[in-house]
């Protein structure tokens, strides 16, 4: 039987929906417990939210001072002082988990599994290599501990019926001085969090300026979606990075997703693989993106995209 | 600051789409287009700038892998490192134990800042920089974009899901990059003719005293699974008529 520990993802108000992901992965793996700890200055409204998630036995919240931001670095010791009795550890494959989950594999003299996309067994996992094109099963050590990142576009979000404790754990830790918060800059949006919105539409170098991009923006609006953007169109500074997806940025796996004027490199379709319906607007009909289309338009966006957010 | 250790991991280039061999034993790679990891050459820029502008002395590429890796390493000493070391293994090593390699070669090279790429993009792990940070006990700044030393300490800039984070770090530490921290500078001949000349410098795995650690086996791989043929459509109202005949729109 396992006994599994999952770090909470949250902004210090809400619990990230890669959360109850993570709890699904683990509810694959033949769990006896499932528990949730929480790092955070005031843990109260996130620990309330993870304790309703299906298959959530326990949720401990670790308050201090300290955790009011997720510096990898020093979580990383306090799950370890936590760690005794879990049979796993499992984060989000999202940029907290990723920084947090490979220091808490080294101060326990683990290997770490990146981005578990399927569950075998509890040792042995599916995993994707190579910018998604190859999969690899890979098994843990059985006498060690696992620690791992769940991908969070391979696993739908755990329900809303569960009641667990919520307990106070123990926030007495040490923790090294080194590494210090100074801020966080988001750009503020009020579209759909590209990471669960059944929506995205992308805009790619074609889109050939910011000001361009209001024509994602206002067909996003239209759809009700979430806006996203090739690495082309970060670095050209059409748009802000949090807004990328792919290999090095984000994984995502809309209902439906618009590539407009994007190409198609791989990098990019590492980051849409999972997406239900992925629509193509480029005037290249030779653009690789055309390859994994479900539906393809070829043709000027500048004139596609306002048509179409007409016509909708 | 002294001296900068950069990690140059020798990869399938970025260009090449690889394909899973008939038997499922790995990917197939003979013959493959072979080049520095790409966020790796960002990290050697990030110390070269740092050298020239004054705030370091030398910068050592590090490379553990085959003897093909000398190939990387020149190119690093090209572009302006000062020295290269080779860990040569014909073992595909963890990320943990890469980490302790690192954290071998920091003392015997007294270095102060270890640069290393945010992922590798032939396993994709993104796990040494931060496994290093753990087991050396100083700071990791992960998915740097953006990197200014004040003394003994540095703001770093990170590429989070959110946006963009600043965190404070005391030095020595380790920073991983993000693509967008800068671009790495071309290598001209005359470069590739001195390069030739700076020490490339190697030591076997097994010399080097550092345990191995649990290892994560892999035991099959397989293609992704391939996505439906799809359909074109010839203008706006076929692509709306398209969308409602799945419902969404
Ligand atoms: C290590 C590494 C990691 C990377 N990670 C990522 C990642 O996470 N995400 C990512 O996206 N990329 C990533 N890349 C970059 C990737 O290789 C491509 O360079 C990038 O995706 C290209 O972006 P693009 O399609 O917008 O631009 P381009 O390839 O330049 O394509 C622009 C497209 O727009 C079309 N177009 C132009 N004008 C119009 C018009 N008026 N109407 C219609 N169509 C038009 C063109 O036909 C073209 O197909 C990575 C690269 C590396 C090396
Ligand atoms: N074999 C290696 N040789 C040199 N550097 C490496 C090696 N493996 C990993 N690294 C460094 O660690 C970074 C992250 O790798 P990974 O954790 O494997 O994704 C890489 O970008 C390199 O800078």
């Amino acid at each position: 039987m396992s006994r599994i520990l999952i770090i909470a993802e949250h902004d210090g108000s809400t619990l990230n929906p890669s959360t109850a992901k993570a709890v699904t992965c683990a509810s694959g793996i033949d769990a006896a417990e499932i528990d949730v700890a929480v790092f955070a200055a005031d843990a109260g409204a996130v620990a309330g939210e993870a304790a309703v998630i299906d298959g959530v036995a326990r949720v401990v919240t670790i308050e201090r001072a300290e955790n009011a931001n997720p510096v990898g670095a020093l979580i990383a010791p306090q799950v370890v002082a936590m760690a005794d009795g879990y049979s796993h550890i499992l984060g989000p494959s999202t940029t907290f988990g990723k920084d947090l989950m490979p220091h808490v594999a080294a101060l326990l003299g683990v290997n770490q599994i990146s981005d578990i996309m399927a569950v075998e067994s509890s040792h042995t996992f599916k995993r994707p290599i190579y910018a998604g094109n190859a999969i690899v099963t890979v098994e843990a050590p059985a006498d060690h501990v696992v620690v791992a990142t769940v991908r969070v576009a391979s696993f739908s979000a755990a329900g809303n019926g569960g009641a667990a404790d919520i307990v106070a754990g123990d926030a007495s830790v040490e923790l090294p001085g080194h590494t210090r918060f100074v801020e966080l800059k988001s750009g503020d949006s009020d579209r759909p969090d590209l990471q669960t919105a059944a929506k995205v539409v992308s805009g790619g170098r074609g889109v050939g300026s910011e000001e361009n991009f209001a024509l994602i923006y206002a067909l996003a609006d239209k759809l009700g979606a979430g806006a996203g953007a090739s690495r082309a169109a970060v670095d050209a500074g059409y748009c802000p990075n949090e807004m990328q997806v792919g290999q090095t940025g984000k994984i995502i796996a809309p209902d439906l997703y618009m590539a407009v004027g994007i190409s198609g490199a791989i990098q990019h379709l590492t980051g849409i693989k999972d997406a239900g319906t992925i629509v193509a607007i480029n005037k290249d009909e030779e653009a690789p993106i055309f390859e994994v289309a479900d539906i393809g338009l070829v043709g000027d966006l500048f004139s596609i995209v306002p048509e179409l957010t007409d016509a909708l | 600051m002294d001296k900068i250790l950069v990690g140059l991991k020798r990869v399938v280039d970025y260009n090449v789409r690889v394909r899973v061999k008939g038997d499922g034993s790995g990917v197939d790679t003979d013959g493959v287009k072979m080049s520095i990891n790409p966020f790796d050459e960002i990290a050697l820029e990030e110390a070269l700038r740092i050298k020239e502008r004054g705030e370091a002395s030398e910068v050592v590429v590090v490379s553990i892998g085959t003897a093909d890796a000398q190939q990387q390493l020149r190119t690093g000493l090209a572009m302006g490192a000062d020295r290269a070391i080779l860990v040569k293994t014909d073992d595909t090593l963890a990320p943990l134990t890469v980490a302790r390699i690192f954290r071998e070669l920091i003392d015997r090279e007294s270095a102060d800042l270890v640069i290393l790429g945010k992922q590798a993009i032939d396993d994709d792990n993104s796990q040494t920089g931060q496994m290093l940070a753990a087991i050396w006990g100083r700071p990791q700044a992960t998915f740097a974009s953006e990197v200014v030393f004040d003394g003994g300490s540095a703001k770093v800039t990170r590429e989070v899901d959110a946006g963009l984070e600043t965190i404070e770090i005391d030095l020595p530490a380790v920073i991983t990059v993000d693509l967008r921290l800068n671009e790495p500078r071309y290598v001209k001949l005359p470069d590739i003719m001195k390069a030739k000349k700076k020490p490339l410098d190697e030591i076997e795995f097994g010399d080097l005293g550092v345990e191995g650690s649990p290892e994560i086996r892999a035991t099959a791989h397989e293609p992704p699974a391939a996505r439906e043929k799809g359909i074109m459509v010839d203008d706006v109202a076929g692509l709306v008529a398209a969308l409602k005949d799945k419902g969404l729109a």
